[in-house]
């Protein structure tokens, strides 16, 4: 303890005095980090209000939204009912999920492949190969809208699921995750293997890919839920109803419910409930994903 | 050169010169480099890269220069070929156009709206959530949830939580004694409006991000700090706040691009309006080319938009590059 004590003047406290002092620290520290939570606590309800509202109302009657409690007196799921039976929400659903798995499953392989290239083959160029795909990181996919129409449109793929998969498969940031993580697994490794006579794409599937699951797994969420999630470009490669992606057909019936609020908010509930499951699903990995990459829509 | 490096070739012993660029897997030295453009794994390193290049390619680098080319032409979306060679007409255009600029306004109005309350809410949170030990699952439920729901989604509910009369935050505001605001139907307000339901939705990306800055915040300063006696304001404020800056840039600038991007709540929950108060620079980009049919006009604001955003993450790596060496 007296080493604390740095200066000549001060006392050296004695074992009993310190003791006393954290205690005093611990127990104001304490109290304050449950203020804190309580706050928190506060908070994380209010921004689960929206959410609840919605679940609420979809589960009322489409004549008693307009009472304006959370109390449901007439609970039903007729709305959801309506919806699957009238809709073209299963068509959506069916549209969303092939483009979604689709395109997450050729952006995992490709940049996968491109990245194993970068980090593990010496060749000529390969600085310029890196900086070039690197640039792709800077061109905001928005900015392609025009001129990716008329390039599909030419091809006549407009209105097909390939207008929205192909166009998001080549994501560069997906070979940048790639790249610094196969940097990070030991040379030694794939060095043995080729003294066993592997070839390049027998270590990259065997040996690889095997370590750099967590890797593989928070791209593939990512691709996943963008791809899902996009809204701008589906509705402009796909205006025929059959093929719409859920956020595309959603905000194309946007308003045609009118005063069924009801009905309205059950096929809100029904566009999220995928993706609730794949956040409640795959929670740890999305986050950690976040945080490692500052991947952002 | 190169007939040395034929009979190098054609001799069994190993060149003389220090072994190529290859490193340790070009083991057994039997071409030297120059002989082919493809130097040491050229060829297989040129068939895993393809597949994700020739995409890339196609889709994205491809696009990108035809659209600037587009931007020169009076092309139409109409008309087959790139019609009529235009200059610097479109761009000149889009420059005079009060339509373009007050777009250009809108987006970065919603920028200014949102970028302080997310990177102020998100720091927030995620110091309450560091102090509170338990429940950071229900926390992270919480916050992060409505990030990934579509954008669709959130503007159903956000519409029917604005309703007038009927909507929940209608009814609240009602119940606390204040005159409703015309949350969507204002010209004035319906900016307010949309940036409140953005914070809801994206607030979970910033604090995540700034959760996880924290956890890199060494523990023994806060130990050391509370021995010389800071209270847990103290150390937020000299040793936390302070230690996150990286942090909050990074935190800033992806909140100033996304932002700068903001396409969807608009489209779905004011189509622009009221009387165009809400239309973004990329709804212009839309109407333009996908309402008047004028693709060349289009790609002359897609790429004064993309001039922007350039220009945010430029200004942002310059800064942060000055301000590495005295971290």
């Amino acid at each position: 303890m007296a080493i604390l004590a740095h200066s000549d003047d001060v006392q050296p406290l004695t074992a009993a005095q310190a003791q006393r002092y954290a205690d005093t620290a611990d127990r104001r520290t304490r109290l304050f980090n449950r203020c804190c939570t309580a706050v928190l606590i506060a908070f994380a309800l209010l921004w689960l209000v929206p959410l609840a509202w919605a679940l609420d109302t979809a589960l009322k009657p489409n004549g008693e939204t307009i009472n304006p409690t959370w109390l449901i007196e007439n609970p039903t799921l007729a709305s959801f009912r309506t919806l699957l039976a009238e809709g073209d929400i299963l068509d959506w659903y069916a549209a969303s999920f092939i483009i979604s798995t689709l395109s997450a499953a050729g952006t995992v392989i490709t940049a996968s492949l491109a990245a194993y290239a970068l980090s593990r083959m010496r060749f000529r160029y390969r600085w310029l190969a890196f900086w070039f795909i690197l640039l792709g990181i800077m061109i905001p996919r928005q900015v392609l809208i025009v001129p990716q129409f008329q390039e599909l449109d030419s091809v006549n793929l407009l209105n097909t699921y390939w207008a929205v998969i192909l166009p998001s498969i080549p994501i560069a940031i997906a070979v940048v995750v790639f790249k610094q993580f196969f940097d990070g697994i030991p040379k030694d490794l794939d060095e043995a293997a080729r003294i066993d006579g592997a070839g390049f794409f027998h270590i990259y599937r065997q040996v690889v890919l095997p370590l750099a699951r967590p890797a593989l797994s928070a791209v593939a969420i990512f691709s996943f839920v963008w791809t899902w999630n996009d809204l701008l470009w589906p509705l402009l490669a796909l205006s025929n109803p059959e093929v719409m992606t859920i956020p595309a057909g959603l905000a194309t019936v946007q308003g045609t419910y009118g005063i069924r609020y009801a009905d309205t908010m059950a096929s809100a509930i029904l566009g999220a409930l995928p993706l609730v499951l794949v956040f409640l699903l795959f929670q740890r990995r999305i986050v950690e994903g976040i945080a490692g990459t500052g991947l952002k829509g | 050169m190169a007939s040395t490096d034929i009979t190098g070739r054609a001799g069994t012993v190993a060149p003389a010169r220090p072994e190529p660029r290859g490193g340790r897997h070009a083991r057994t030295p039997k071409k030297p480099r120059r002989e082919n453009r493809l130097t040491g794994h050229g060829r297989p390193a040129l068939l895993f890269l393809a597949p994700f290049l020739a995409l890339y390619l196609l889709f994205i680098v491809g696009p990108a220069i035809y659209g600037l080319v587009m931007s020169l032409f009076n092309t139409s979306m109409v008309a087959p070929g790139l019609g009529e060679f235009a200059g610097l007409d479109n761009y000149a255009e889009a420059l005079s156009s009060n339509d373009f600029w007050s777009s250009l306004w809108h987006t970065i109005w919603f920028t200014i709206l949102t970028t302080p309350p997310l990177v102020a809410l998100g720091l927030v949170f995620a110091l309450l959530a560091e102090r509170a030990r338990r429940a950071r699952w229900f926390f992270r439920l919480a916050f992060f949830l409505p990030y990934v729901l579509p954008s669709a989604v959130v503007a159903l509910i956000w519409i029917w939580m604005y309703t007038p009369e009927l909507g929940l935050l209608s009814r609240a505001v009602t119940s606390l004694g204040f005159a409703e605001p015309d949350w969507l139907g204002n010209p004035d307000f319906a900016m307010v409006s949309l940036a409140i339901t953005t914070v809801w939705w994206t607030l979970g990306f910033n604090f995540v991000l700034y959760l996880a800055g924290l956890q890199e915040i060494p523990r023994e300063l806060y130990e050391a700090s509370a021995i010389d006696g800071a209270g847990p304001w103290q150390q937020i404020r000299l040793i936390t706040v302070p230690l996150l800056a990286r942090t909050t840039s990074l935190v800033v600038v992806l909140q100033v691009i996304a932002s700068l991007k903001v396409f969807d709540q608009m489209y779905i929950m004011t189509q622009g309006g009221p009387n165009f108060a809400t239309r973004s620079v990329l709804q212009y980009v839309f109407d333009v080319g996908f309402t008047d049919l004028r693709s060349g006009a289009a790609a002359a604001a897609s790429t004064l938009f993309f001039v922007v955003v350039l220009a945010v993450s430029t200004i942002w790596l310059v800064m942060t590059r000055r301000q590495e060496p005295e971290l």
